[in-house]
């Protein structure tokens, strides 16, 4: 049963933000509880926690030469795995280069996501039973073609929807305003996520624009738009649930913005959060952290205790062990290879060139 | 046959596809009821329903990135963008998206998209509705680049285009809708997409063109005939990839070749078959290689359109003054 009625958040969405388990790990609406059972609610921590130890993988994976680009995720665990658990693995993914995890978690394979850092097109290769692309890189492209998506899945009346995801910065751009657009007039199924972690790189969510809320973007469009506690899993999971209810029933798509925080720097290329924001801003945050309120949440419960988090710690770091070994066994890409990938059907010219890097052995 | 303009040869090819495949979709701004600024999509919505052809807002980003997720769900969209002058809106989504798509994706998420759009020049529109910027998309790789010369050429190519599995970018020059006719088979054929055309066979000179100016070229050759000299008339069809075998063949048969593009001359598709015949036919040739084209600036304004194109008589005079190196 859909807990929220996205017709409230039609015209006038700077309302409270939604929150459903306070930084404590209170329930403080148990109205908006989600539908789901102990084992579930125990699924979602884990998925958190394993997005936790990924990041502080990936980072020193990154630090050691092994991995290559790379965008933190730390503290963003709610907003990134409370959305996607209401994600059914038929709806479809369009991820910017921070959702990798949910992106993983919709079944593209760990090894894959390694070698896309790495730099190797087989890290591009979405296996043919994952709905989803590669992570965009440039911001607010994938909002246009999720509208895209989300026309070719009404046309064929599948009940599933496209989901995306962008930052605060994101909703600045051009493309964003289009993708929108065209879906609200399309009526669509399009879960727009907008995580709001404060900054675009440096730039302060202030400095994007004079809107209150980035949620009241929809109302120029015509579609709802909600704030929700993105450091809440709960409330987090409640609206991507009902919201992609809504939109599967025809009522076409919805915008939530997740108020968030990335502890780390933009990316590990450089970036140095001292440079624009305080530790005092950064401790303000992480009292609020999402795996701190659900782990309390769920130890109240009886639900989790530290020799689960151990084995469950454990499992994850074999997971990425595992994953990366296969990663650095891949073959060394070739000219050639690239050659064969500029078209499906290869042009003569081109078999030329590829003919003679490989006679060439490039 | 029938004899069609090559905006008729348009509208026939994506009818015929329509109805061949479901999975077919024309849209942008107005082609839906209006059939299209120029009418190329004319009659379409009320023959195949609002489901395959559809308008969309006035977004050529959101064009094209629809275009591109409807793809990713297996369908073969047909966007027109209204004039090609506003390819720079779109300019991320087609080039920064769906070109590199498969090769993003190592080969496994293809592209099969022909964005359509009214190119060219001579037709006295106001700024930015004429232009040629196919050497802007020619140098892009993953992206097929498409220009018919004329309405037979045009209907087979865009058939191709539409079944092609790869990204197309398919101009259509404003000046070849209306001027000329053509016969054109009632029914569907398709012609390749890496295959240039020899449009007229001549043994002095080869002059290479694509889109209008192969119809320049050819009143040239007829010109050129009445004084002694027989030349040939190579028309690229698809400026990317090019076919380097039909123009290096025809150059080593001449000896001498004269580069004709309406684009101006800077990094354009001239260049590129240019440096072709340096590398690889240099010493087939006795005279050196020729370009018409239009003076580096930006679009002429309009009252000035007709001095600043390239015309039959600059590529005549141009000929001879090869013919007689």
């Amino acid at each position: 049963m859909t807990k929220i009625d996205f017709n409230d958040y039609m015209n006038q969405p700077n309302m409270k933000p939604i929150q459903v388990m306070n930084e404590k790990g209170e329930i403080v609406n148990q109205d908006l509880f989600p539908d789901l059972t102990d084992d579930q609610l125990v699924d979602l921590f884990k998925k958190m926690l394993w997005e936790r130890i990924l990041n502080e993988r990936s980072t020193k994976l990154n630090r050691q030469g092994r991995l290559g680009f790379y965008a933190p995720t730390a503290g963003e665990e709610a907003s990134e795995m409370g959305s996607s658990y209401a994600m059914e693995k038929e709806d479809f993914l369009l991820p910017a280069y921070r959702d990798i995890p949910q992106l993983i978690q919709h079944g593209f394979p760990l090894d894959r996501a390694f070698l896309w850092s790495i730099g190797h097109y087989m890290g591009g290769q979405i296996p043919d039973d994952v709905q989803a692309t590669t992570p965009q890189i440039v911001v607010a492209s994938a909002t246009v073609q999720t509208a895209g998506v989300a026309l070719g899945l009404k046309k064929k009346k599948s009940p599933t929807v496209a989901y995306t995801y962008t930052g605060d910065g994101g909703t600045s751009e051009g493309d964003f305003y289009e993708g929108i657009n065209f879906a609200g007039e399309f009526k669509v199924p399009a879960l727009f996520f907008v995580q709001n972690n404060g900054y675009a790189i440096s730039v302060p969510r202030r400095k994007q624009t004079a809107a209150q809320t980035l949620a009241q973007k929809g109302v120029a469009v015509g579609i709802p738009g909600i704030q929700v506690d993105g450091m809440d899993a709960l409330a987090v999971y409640t609206v991507a649930k009902a919201a992609r209810e809504w939109a599967v029933a025809g009522n076409g798509p919805v915008l939530i913005e997740t108020l968030t925080y990335r502890y780390g720097p933009h990316t590990l290329s450089g970036d140095d959060p001292k440079r624009y924001r305080t530790a005092d801003e950064e401790e303000e945050w992480r009292k609020k952290d999402p795996l701190i309120r659900f782990r309390t949440y769920l130890d109240h419960k009886g639900l989790w205790n530290e020799d689960m988090e151990k084995n469950w710690e454990e499992a994850v770091n074999k997971e990425i062990d595992a994953a990366m070994e296969k990663a650095e066994s891949a073959p060394q890409q070739k000219v050639s290879d690239f050659y064969k990938l500029s078209y499906s059907e290869i042009p003569e010219s081109i078999q030329a060139k590829i003919d003679e890097c490989e006679k060439e052995g490039k | 046959m029938a004899q069609l303009t090559m905006i008729k040869a348009i509208n026939q090819a994506l009818d015929q596809e329509l109805k061949r495949d479901p999975k077919v979709l024309v849209f942008g701004e107005d082609v839906g009821k209006n059939g299209g600024v120029f009418r190329a999509t004319d009659g379409l919505q009320a023959d195949v329903g609002e489901d395959q052809v559809f308008d969309t807002p006035l977004a050529e980003s959101g064009i094209a990135g629809l275009a591109a997720g409807l793809a990713y769900e297996g369908f073969r969209p047909v966007p027109e963008i209204q004039f090609f002058g506003f390819l720079y809106e779109a300019m991320d989504e087609i080039v920064g998206q769906i070109a590199r798509e498969y090769y993003r994706t190592g080969g496994t998420k293809k592209m099969p998209i022909t964005i359509r759009s009214a190119f060219g020049g001579g037709v006295h529109t106001p700024e930015m509705h004429s232009d040629s910027l196919e050497g802007i998309v020619g140098q892009v790789p993953g992206l097929r680049v498409v220009i018919p010369g004329s309405p037979y050429d045009a209907k087979g190519l865009l058939i191709s285009s539409i079944r092609s599995d790869d990204p197309v970018v398919f101009l259509e020059h404003m000046k070849l809708y209306r001027s000329m006719r053509e016969e054109v088979p009632e029914q569907e054929y398709t012609l390749p997409l890496d295959k240039a055309d020899i449009k007229r066979e001549g043994t002095d000179i080869t002059l290479i063109s694509y889109g209008y100016m192969v119809q320049e070229c050819l009143k040239a050759a007829d010109e050129l005939d009445k004084e002694g000299i027989n030349a040939e008339v190579v028309d690229l069809r698809t400026v990317s990839p090019l076919d380097e075998k039909t123009i290096l063949e025809s150059v080593k048969k001449t000896g001498k070749v004269a580069i004709v593009q309406e684009a101006q001359n800077m990094a354009g598709v001239g260049n590129q078959v240019a440096s072709l015949i340096a590398e690889k036919a240099i010493l087939s040739l006795d005279a050196p290689v020729a370009r018409v084209s239009a003076p580096d600036t930006v679009y002429a304004f309009s009252e000035a359109e007709e001095r600043w194109l390239p015309t039959k008589d600059d590529i005549v005079a141009k000929a001879k003054e090869i013919v007689n190196f």
